[in-house]
């Protein structure tokens, strides 16, 4: 551990960091449920690729957050032996997957904030969160060209396609809020310079969306109060049944490998 | 699966590494070049196969005529001689 980093408050860097690694694995669970049905071959391994990525910045983050939290929990113990209330995502990537339409929007939304964010973490002051985030980037900005590139064909496609996609960003648009607002948490890791302001990640992500609707067609639903604290473990009830399926195997088989 | 049918095909061609060539990997569906390149990235280079992506439309693809084959390219089979193996290679020569 660096200098800089001996210094950081290990119970909040955990928490922290699992927040980061729950927002990729639960999303990379979600977008795997594709596979075997997306509306093209193509598709089917687009998707799988994109939640492969993700599932490996889970593992960089939750491994990194056992090593943080010291009591020799490994990446598999976390990721698959908690309880719902333990997990730290943010609930927008929980939501069902939808049609096709409601996954691309939820999809850019979500890589749009990855981008903002571990553009800013590369410059952390926590080393192995700097290379994390300095490798996950790469991954991400390709993400948001399929994602993105998507919801231009959808948006600016037929009045179904349109339709679909403006309604899907009104429904997933609450759960958006939650990113940007900053707790005690945020603002911690913050002051410590392990992450970047919410706010000027908000802003960046807002000018990024913006360009990306207007070619799309599609409107910016208003921001609304919500209820939600999945950053805190508070969750909507789709968690549980997406646990209850990630989780099934490592309960059953403890410890199994293959 | 049903839309797939109104995506046009694209041939794949991926080149591994520089100073070599684009190679034929196989082909796709796509809505259009930019979706194309984007689905041979992610079905044909998945195990680093390839620096560089060329997609080409496959009805701008002007095949040989298979019935044509004999006339094409047998006469070429007893030709033997436009093959440089009659040459004495100097031992100091390595590669050739």
């Amino acid at each position: 551990m660096s200098a800089a980093a001996a210094k950081i408050d290990a119970p909040d860097l955990f928490g922290y960091v699992l927040r980061l690694g729950d927002l990729s694995l639960v999303l990379g669970q979600r977008l795997g449920e594709w596979v075997g049905h997306s509306p093209a071959l193509e598709e089917d391994l687009g998707l799988a690729n994109i939640a492969l990525d993700m599932i490996g910045q889970a593992r960089l983050l939750l491994s990194y957050a056992g090593e943080v939290e010291g009591r020799g929990r490994g990446e598999d113990e976390i990721a698959f032996l908690r309880e719902h209330g333990e997990y730290l995502n943010a609930i927008l990537v929980e939501q069902p997957n939808g049609d096709f339409g409601q996954t691309i929007v939820r999809q850019v939304l979500i890589d749009a904030f990855q981008l903002e964010l571990y553009e800013r973490m590369t410059r952390s002051a926590d080393e192995r969160l700097a290379a994390i985030a300095a490798k996950s980037v790469k991954e991400i900005r390709y993400h948001l060209r399929y994602s993105s590139g998507w919801l231009v064909r959808l948006g600016d496609g037929t009045t179904e396609s349109h339709a679909r996609v403006q309604a899907a960003l009104e429904s997933l648009w609450p759960y958006t809020v939650e990113l940007f607002e900053e707790d005690d948490l945020d603002r911690a890791m913050a002051d410590q310079g392990v992450a970047p302001r919410l706010s000027e990640v908000q802003a960046a992500w807002t000018r990024r969306l913006d360009e990306i609707l207007a070619v799309a067609t599609l409107q910016r639903p208003r921001d609304r109060p919500h209820a939600w604290h999945g950053k805190r473990g508070q969750h909507s009830e789709h968690l549980g049944y997406l646990l209850a399926e990630m989780q099934h195997l490592q309960r059953t088989y403890p410890g199994a490998r293959w | 699966m049903e839309h797939n049918r109104q995506w046009p095909l694209y041939e794949v061609f991926i080149r591994a590494r520089g100073g070599l060539d684009h190679k034929h990997v196989g082909s796709l569906h796509a809505a259009d070049a930019r979706m194309a390149i984007e689905h041979a990235r992610d079905l044909y280079t998945r195990r680093q196969e390839g620096i560089s992506i060329w997609v080409v439309p496959s009805k701008d693809i002007t095949a040989s005529d298979p019935a044509e084959t004999d006339s094409l390219f047998e006469p070429a089979r007893d030709k033997i001689y436009r093959h440089p193996t009659f040459y004495e290679i100097p031992d100091e020569v390595k590669t050739l």
